[in-house]
């Protein structure tokens, strides 16, 4: 009786403090969160730390040539591109907008995914139109597709937002827009076998309502392969950005995001390798960043993991 | 299941005649034209003119019913003519394509035998390497092999294949000199030379998107293999005394299979939709090219009925995905 | 003929073209392939089809007109034995008739001869109204044309035409063969597949596998007019990719002997040149980037279908001594070394070539910010509230700079914006997809013509030599506007009485040196004096040959492959 004596006077434990604690546990997860952080706080605070302008190019033609194509050196820590810009400037100023556009755009992306997904699996009534509305957004053709969404919105948007928001919310929904469907389809497969399981029926049978059942019951059960559509939904959503200010939908063309920064340096590969090692090690450690945090979520809000 | 799949093949016919109408509009109201890339010197007048003999003129609607019409009647009539070598079709006007005036068959005829070798290849060759790695990385959760899984899978989802298929344009074709950077179409393998020939112009594209496949699969294997593991099952299994092998390969795999399934159901349809910038990038000039140059020259008539084929795959690969979920687990019932 | 003349006739040949001996006597289709690679593939092999550049020189291969044009830009013939010209007899005194004489014993690569009505049938093809010819505009101004005799072509114009080699002249307009297109006129062009793809022609070569967008592959024509050539047996034009990976392929792994505009930053030429195992060519012809300004109000405050039109006159550029200044700040030789290398060269006219047509206009070439800053006080313009930006009656001198998507061009805006920024003037930059901007879709307010914009940047040739038809965009029915669907090509919206008084005079000038002295001054009008265009950069073809190949000689004013019967393998 001593063990259920010494439960009882134990504090309740919240779930999410529980949570937390496996997820301390987790190695991984806490130096992605690390990493993570100091991507964060290298975009934020290092512009004002490292204040030079990102799109300056020296007027003086002589000095303009003299710092083009720089290799890294005190006076400019990453080098200079072929205009002879600051690439440590480039790098933090894309890097606010690219993880702000990853970020939002996968959450867009993910949460229109899991709502279609879930929605479809649990009510039969739902699963036709929802799945073949997913077919029909699947067949469509992307590019045309984001050039009238852009055309139609742009201004109306720049007009209410002001143009710099206005770009960002359009860029971003236009990314969301376009990338749920795989979500979507995981989920409701993944939703379709749950269903049947017999924690559901049971849950079912004592009466639990649709909202209950789906935060309670199902989502958590699908959370791995939502992870998953998320970790990958950043990385394409940061590229995605790039190839619309490619077709000139996205930001300015000065505007340096990390993807327009990758797309320029495969140009100058051969000669620079710098050009794109920086954008590109960027993207890949805010991908291998929220990877590792997701791994370590996933276990934590697994009660048979967290048990162990 | 066979009422369902009935059920759902005859569903099928209203939503792509739909799918088809919205492709058609969204075509329609995407800017450019199918001028832009004739030079600015042509004055206005002559493009006006040769719009017109293209038919492009015409209202949305009379288009939209032409299309329909060649390719629902006139381009099967000349598949049958072509069998029996009746005269079906006459002398109506196939789809033909506003670039290039050839009818679009014809270069999807054309254009399947690379991007089937090479895009399909590639996924077939993605699927067989994701699947081992995404159960073994499950399995050894947290070993170094995992961890170097999940290394390689991230960083090969931030970097684009514009930047691998350089990269290894310039490691392997300009440094080394092993492998062409440019994709022979022409070329037909006949006796061991040319095949030989026919897997090193293949090998680079092969690599960079088999690569880019099996990032994404693996990682669905691995998560939905985790998920299984530490289910009960497993543990009554076990607990049965069953070998290592049976419990993960025959129980815990099949279970896994669901999202897997799924994403190579969502995938194939793309082989045929192909794979835009690696074609480009190696100039292997399949569907995918056909497509983003059909689309920036607003070609419509081929824009159109490339998306459409493609949405007949894609409604078709979803159905199969939908039996093989009812397969994997029986409990999955649609009726 | 005896062993003496044979062996004079060799030694002459060989003293005479020491460069070009193995040429000389080789035999024809002795060299194997040739590989030649397009980045933009061609997509049909008849240029009255799709005058894309491609297309009309890959039929260059195949298909010839009566005469083109050679490196220097000079007319040659090619189905006809000479240029016709008022002193020959060939072209009417009154400047209404020219008369082509066809090469006797000229045949068609099926054996069959080329006679007077395939060029008769080649113009009525191109003239039908069902037919939608993309070269119509070459047949302009022709009354008839007529077979005189077998051998015989006569063209009479409708008035008097100073220039008349537009007609069958240059790879854009050659000559049909009359049997095999005879049932493709009208509305029926559009499906001759076979014929569009397959046209049987008199030049060096012949299609032998057409896949679209993809890969020509063509073998010596057995008939062509000379016996020997051409060098090689079979050619491969390849299309795909990009300009850099084209330039890759034959500069870097030697896969290809040949790349079309292989138009890459000058810090690569040098690198890829070092490859060793091709070189670029250049040659330079009138092909001027430059920013085009806006001399109306495309402000979005305005109503739709008043923006960008001669109703609202732009409150900003309407003042010359403004444009004036934007060109002042614009270093043009730091924009050639940092997007062009050797294939440009500074540019102060939008006139550049042929010699006798270029204005001596070099003011331009010196940057002066000092001066660009002088005359904007004296315009009215000074930073009054001390942000930088220049200000006048409360409106900043604030400029919106477009152009397509085209890494050389963003290099360029943010260069000019740099620049412009030193004199107080603000720039925003906005970059198009090409196919949109350059697409003319009059619903779309991303194009050219709509120019919602206070400045782009762009490009603009013309074919042929004589700068008339591209002088005659700068007239008032020429402005595009929501009147006319926003066709039009004069983007400037300049309209200028002065101007067309000119243009008129012009067109009825047929004396050279006269029509010279037009030209210039209204290239001066357009730049130095009214600053409507600011010409930047005069830009070369930049291709890239492999050093096995030989015979090639880079041509700005016809097809690229114009002269590809004498191309060879060094061996």
């Amino acid at each position: 009786m001593t063990d259920a004596a010494a439960t009882l006077v134990e504090k309740p434990r919240s779930h999410w403090r529980d949570v937390w604690l496996q997820f301390k546990t987790h190695g991984g997860a806490l130096g992605g969160m690390f990493v993570f952080l100091a991507l964060i706080a290298f975009v934020t605070v290092g512009p004002f730390v490292w204040a030079v302008d990102p799109t300056y190019v020296n007027p003086d033609a002589a000095k303009m040539i003299m710092t083009r194509n720089k290799p890294p050196s005190f006076e400019w820590p990453l080098g200079t591109d072929q205009l002879g810009r600051d690439m440590l400037a480039r790098v933090m100023a894309g890097g606010q907008v690219s993880i702000a556009v990853g970020l939002v755009a996968m959450s867009i992306a993910v949460f229109l995914g899991t709502t279609v997904g879930v929605l479809a699996g649990l009510f039969k009534r739902l699963d036709g139109p929802l799945m073949r509305l997913t077919d029909l957004v699947l067949a469509l053709p992307l590019l045309p597709l984001l050039l009238v969404m852009v055309f139609l919105f742009r201004d109306a948007l720049a007009r209410a937002l002001g143009p710099e928001t206005g770009t960002f919310v359009l860029i971003v929904s236009a990314i969301g827009a376009t990338s749920w469907m795989q979500a979507a389809r995981i989920v409701r497969g993944e939703v379709l076998a749950l269903k049947e399981r017999e924690f559901v029926l049971a849950a079912r049978s004592i009466g639990t309502p649709p909202h209950r059942m789906i935060l309670r019951h199902i989502l958590p059960n699908v959370i791995s392969p939502v992870m998953v559509a998320a970790t990958l939904g950043i990385a394409s959503a940061i590229i995605t950005e790039s190839a619309l200010s490619f077709l000139g939908l996205g930001f300015p063309p000065d505007f340096p995001t990390w993807g327009r920064l990758l797309f320029e340096g495969v140009e100058y590969m051969q000669l620079y390798p710098q050009r794109v090692l920086w954008p590109g090690l960027a993207i890949s450690l805010t991908v291998l960043s929220v990877n590792y945090i997701g791994d370590g979520l996933r276990d934590a809000l697994d009660p048979r993991i967290r048990g162990r | 299941m066979l009422t369902f799949v009935i059920r759902r093949l005859l569903l099928a016919i209203p939503t792509l005649l739909l799918i088809s109408l919205v492709i058609f509009l969204l075509v329609d109201l995407a800017p450019g034209s199918p001028m832009s890339e004739i030079p600015r010197t042509v004055p206005p007048e002559v493009r006006e003119r040769m719009m017109q003999a293209m038919g492009a003129n015409e209202p949305v609607v009379v288009r939209y019913l032409l299309w329909l019409r060649q390719f629902f009647l006139i381009e099967p009539a000349y598949v049958i003519d072509g069998w029996l070598g009746s005269n079906l079709a006459g002398d109506a006007q196939r789809v033909l394509s506003w670039q290039s005036r050839t009818p679009v068959f014809d270069i999807i005829g054309q254009r399947l035998p690379q991007t089937m070798m090479v895009i399909g290849t590639a996924y077939v060759l993605g699927i067989l390497i994701a699947l081992p790695i995404g159960i073994y990385s499950a399995y050894r959760q947290y070993s170094w092999f995992d961890q170097l899984g999940t290394f390689v899978a991230m960083v090969g989802s931030s970097v684009p294949t514009f930047f691998t298929g350089v990269l290894l344009i310039i490691v392997f074709s300009v440094n080394l000199g092993w492998f062409p950077s440019i994709y022979d179409t022409t070329l037909q393998v006949t006796d061991w030379a040319s095949f030989k020939k026919q897997v090193m112009q293949m090998a680079l594209p092969v690599t960079v998107l088999a690569l880019h496949n099996a990032t994404e699969i693996s990682r669905y294997m691995r998560s939905s293999m985790l998920e299984n593991l530490g289910q009960d099952y497993v543990r009554t299994a076990r607990a049965k005394g069953m070998g290592e092998r049976v419990v993960v390969l025959k129980h815990v795999l099949r279970n896994s299979l669901i999202p897997v399934v799924t994403v190579i159901a969502l995938g194939i349809p793309t082989i045929f939709g192909g794979a835009i910038i690696a074609e480009q990038v190696f100039k292997v000039n399949g569907l995918g090219t056909a497509l983003i140059g059909a689309i920036n020259a607003s070609d419509l008539p081929t824009v159109q009925t490339l998306t459409f084929i493609f949405a007949v795959l894609i409604v078709f690969f979803n159905l199969v995905a939908d039996i093989l979920y009812g397969i994997l687990d029986p409990r999955i019932r649609y009726d | 003929m005896n062993i003496r003349t044979a062996l004079l006739g060799t030694t002459a040949a060989a003293t005479a073209l020491i460069g070009l001996a193995p040429a000389a006597l080789a035999q024809r289709a002795t060299d194997g392939n040739v590989n030649i690679l397009y980045f933009q593939a061609v997509s049909v092999m008849n240029p009255y089809m799709s005058s894309g550049t491609k297309d009309v020189h890959g039929a260059s291969l195949v298909i010839e007109p009566l005469a083109g044009f050679n490196e220097k830009g000079d007319l040659i013939p090619r189905l006809v034995s000479e240029i016709p010209s008022i002193e020959n007899g060939g072209i009417s005194k009154d400047l209404t008739t020219i008369t082509w004489k066809l090469t006797p014993g000229l045949v068609w690569s099926d054996g069959t001869p080329v006679t007077a009505a395939d060029a008769v049938f080649t113009y009525e093809y191109c003239t039908n109204a069902d037919m939608g010819c993309s070269q119509a505009a070459r047949f302009t101004g022709i009354k008839t044309v007529e077979a005189v005799d077998p051998q015989t072509i006569k063209i009479t114009f409708t008035a008097p035409k100073p220039n008349p080699f537009n007609a069958f002249v240059g790879a854009a307009s050659p000559v049909l063969q009359k049997a095999q297109f005879a049932a493709c006129t009208g509305a029926a062009a559009q499906a001759c597949t076979e014929q569009n793809t397959r046209p049987i022609g008199t030049g060096p070569f012949t299609v032998t596998d057409f896949k679209v967008n993809d890969v020509v592959q063509l073998a010596a024509n057995p008939n062509y007019r000379d016996p020997a050539k051409p060098a090689f047996a079979t050619v491969t034009l390849k299309g795909g990719g990009d300009a850099r990976a084209s330039a890759r392929a034959v500069l870097e792994t030697g896969e290809f002997d040949y790349a079309w505009n292989t138009q890459i930053n000058p810090e690569f030429q040098a690198q890829m040149a070092a490859g060793g195992k091709g070189e670029l060519i250049s040659a330079f012809s009138n092909n001027v980037e430059r920013i085009e300004l806006n001399l109306t109000d495309p402000s979005p405050d305005l109503p739709e279908g008043e923006r960008s039109t001669i109703k609202n006159p732009h409150p900003i550029l309407s003042d010359v001594r403004v444009r004036k200044a934007l060109s002042m700040a614009i270093d043009r030789k730091l924009l050639v070394e940092v997007g062009y290398g050797a294939a440009g060269r500074p540019t102060c006219n939008v006139i550049p070539a042929p010699a006798i047509y270029a204005s001596p206009n070099t003011d331009c070439l010196v940057q002066d910010v000092e001066g660009a800053k002088a005359l904007l006080d004296q315009a009215g313009w000074t930073d009054s509230n001390g942000d930088g930006i220049r200000d006048k009656d409360g409106k900043k001198l604030s400029l919106l700079f477009q152009t397509s998507v085209n890494a050389v061009r963003q290099d360029f805006q943010a260069l000019v914006k740099g620049w412009w920024s030193q004199i107080g003037v603000e720039a925003e930059l906005k970059a198009i997809e090409p196919s949109v901007f350059f697409g003319g879709d009059p619903g779309t307010p991303d194009t050219y013509q709509r120019f919602y914009a206070e400045a782009q940047l762009d490009t603009l040739d013309y074919d042929g030599t004589d700068p008339e038809s591209y002088l005659a965009q700068y007239v008032c029915g020429n402005i595009p506007g929501p009147g006319n669907g926003w066709r039009g090509t004069n983007i400037n919206r300049l309209c200028d009485p002065r101007y067309e008084e000119l243009l008129t005079q012009l067109s009825k000038t047929s004396d050279m040196n006269e029509r010279a002295k037009i030209v210039i001054s209204m290239n001066n009008m357009l730049t130095k004096d009214g600053y409507v265009s600011i010409p930047l950069v005069d830009r070369a073809r930049l291709s890239a040959k492999a050093k096995t190949l030989g015979g090639v000689v880079l041509n700005a004013w016809d097809s690229e492959l114009w002269n590809v019967s004498d191309w060879y393998r060094i061996k």
